[in-house]
């Protein structure tokens, strides 16, 4: 049983770990096709990558929509738990339901709906509607994490803020965020990493200005390349880089 | 005004928002896909509805039809696949994995997660090739004489799919068993069960709502995903993501492309619809 187990462990890690390793190791290929035999180390891919105007710029829409879309989501997200936790409003469990909607919803079914509309009223596919898109995924998540965090320890504290005195505003910036600091953080960055990595809503609703998956994608079409390994290894190395460093510091207090 | 007014007018203010938000690029879209999908196309005009025609024609075109049972087919094999090869990893690494050393393996786990969806399809064609690492392998070690072909296949793309949710599946289902209380076991024990039956008859079904969750989530990605078949199964069969694309692209036909994403949502829908009694979203 104990020896079956260990066998099966590793039989899966590899099965796991295959893709991703043979991705990175054949980055570093010196030759043409990122497959065996490994014919020696370069870093020229890399170079190339790094140097590719088209990746950066796509890197950087990426970066925009990501921390754009999620900001927004956020805000949107935090006003709205904020709201359904202070007051019973008439028909509050279906508000509830209408805002996290969207999550039910496959994204392309999301994206198609919005591409019609931006066609009905004449807006153009642009990285501002990928955005807009990707607030309306990241919305409910956000929303319902922060929700989810407030509790009538909360609450109190927030009736007790506003009988002292305190603006709206200031019983909102001052006294709820930093109490829900944690909610807010792992909202924001699981919005960042959502719309960092999505695809269809971006494919379908950029032209010009792409985002780096739907650049990535266009990569592909010339078959494999070393070159789409280094770019693909830059993105893993980065996420996992600030996984573990989310994991090591905002998670691990939160949890202690 | 009342102080519950105020409370009520402050609260809605709030709320407000996030509402028309939802509205006008959620609930709006959506409407007017449906609408879409009730009229039809005469040339390259959109005819306004509205009529059922896409719909019979979806499930009288052959070719349409089979998307949809294509669909069905590899979401399927997907979804059972990955719950066989997942529940074990979980329990290992809840159960025989040493304390010290389970969120490392957990991770390790979950690890290709991190990279982005389109390239983890990629590094697959990478690996599935008749040039990659796999077959390579497999004909050094004397296992196979001639590469195979499963790139551009039905295969590769269950392959490429079971990758993602065997993680999935395994980060549910962990935290299903982390919850139980090893008393159930021990019980079991002491009243006489083999290993084999604690494990069958006690902790497995205690798994099912870890194990369902999990299930639905893959059926739901799965069968909405675009990407993994179009790079890894490519156009040998079509599934229906891959048929809304073609509409949307080639055939600029979006009444048909709206239909159809009406059918793969009332797929999922029915989907939900079978598993709501074991869902416990709200722990996802």
């Amino acid at each position: 049983m104990r020896i079956l187990s260990w066998a099966y462990l590793v039989l899966l890690f590899l099965f796991i770990l295959l893709p991703v390793g043979a991705l990175v190791v054949f980055s570093f290929q010196d030759g043409r096709l990122p497959v065996p035999p490994f014919k020696g180390f370069t870093l020229e891919w890399y170079a190339k990558v790094i140097a590719d105007r088209d990746l950066m710029a796509a890197l950087w829409n990426s970066f925009l929509v990501a921390f754009g879309s999620s900001a927004l989501a956020l805000v949107l997200g935090f006003l709205a738990a904020s709201g359904l936790a202070r007051v019973a409003l008439p028909g509050s469990v279906l508000l509830r339901g209408l805002l996290i909607a969207p999550m039910t919803v496959s994204y392309l079914i999301i994206a198609l709906g919005l591409l019609q509309v931006f066609n009905a009223v004449g807006v153009r596919p642009s990285l501002l509607s990928t955005g807009i898109g990707h607030v309306v995924i990241n919305l409910p998540l956000c929303f319902s994490i922060i929700y989810a965090a407030m509790g009538e320890h909360q609450r109190n504290a927030l009736r007790a803020a506003r009988d002292l005195g305190a603006r709206e505003w200031q019983v909102l910036a001052l006294i709820s965020a930093p109490m829900l600091a944690p909610a807010l953080a792992a909202a924001f960055f699981l919005s960042v990493t959502f719309s960092w990595d999505e695809f269809i809503i971006a494919f379908l609703l950029t032209r010009f200005d792409v985002t780096l998956p739907v650049e990535i994608w266009s990569m592909l079409r010339s078959g494999l390349s070393p070159a789409t390994n280094a770019i693909g290894s830059l993105v893993f190395l980065v996420s996992v880089a600030v996984v573990v460093t989310l994991e090591f510091t905002l998670f691990r207090k939160s949890r202690s | 005004m009342s102080i519950e007014q105020t409370e009520r007018r402050a609260g809605a203010a709030l709320v407000a928002p996030a509402l028309l938000w939802t509205v006008a690029f959620f609930v709006l879209p959506f409407a007017a896909m449906i609408w879409m999908s009730l009229s039809h196309l005469e040339g390259r005009e959109v005819v306004s509805g509205p009529g059922i025609g896409n719909y019979l024609r979806i499930f009288t075109e052959p070719s349409l039809l089979r998307g949809i049972r294509v669909s069905l087919e590899i979401t399927a094999i997907v979804t059972v696949l990955s719950v066989i090869l997942a529940w074990p990893l979980a329990w290992i690494i809840a159960t025989r994995v040493p304390p010290k050393w389970r969120r490392l393996a957990l991770m390790l786990a979950v690890l290709p997660f991190w990279t982005s969806y389109v390239v983890r399809s990629y590094s697959w064609a990478l690996v599935l090739g008749e040039n990659g690492i796999v077959m390579q392998g497999l004909i050094q070690l004397g296992l196979l004489e001639q590469p195979l072909q499963i790139m551009a296949t039905r295969t590769a793309t269950i392959i490429g799919f079971v990758h993602f949710f065997v993680m999935l599946l395994t980060l549910t289902i962990y935290s299903n068993l982390v919850q139980l209380s090893p008393n159930y076991a021990r019980a079991a024990e002491d009243l006489g069960a083999s290993r084999w039956q604690v494990i069958r008859l006690v902790i497995l079904p205690l798994t099912l709502p870890g194990v369902i969750t999990g299930a639905f989530l893959t059926f739901v990605l799965c069968i909405g995903d675009y990407i993994t078949p179009q790079i890894l199964g490519g156009n040998s069969e079509l599934t229906l993501p891959q048929l809304i694309m073609l509409q949307l692209g080639r055939r600029g036909d979006y009444p048909m492309a709206s239909a159809l994403a009406v059918v793969l949502m009332v797929l999922v829908t029915l989907a939900y619809a079978a598993c709501a009694r074991w869902l416990k979203m709200e722990r996802v």
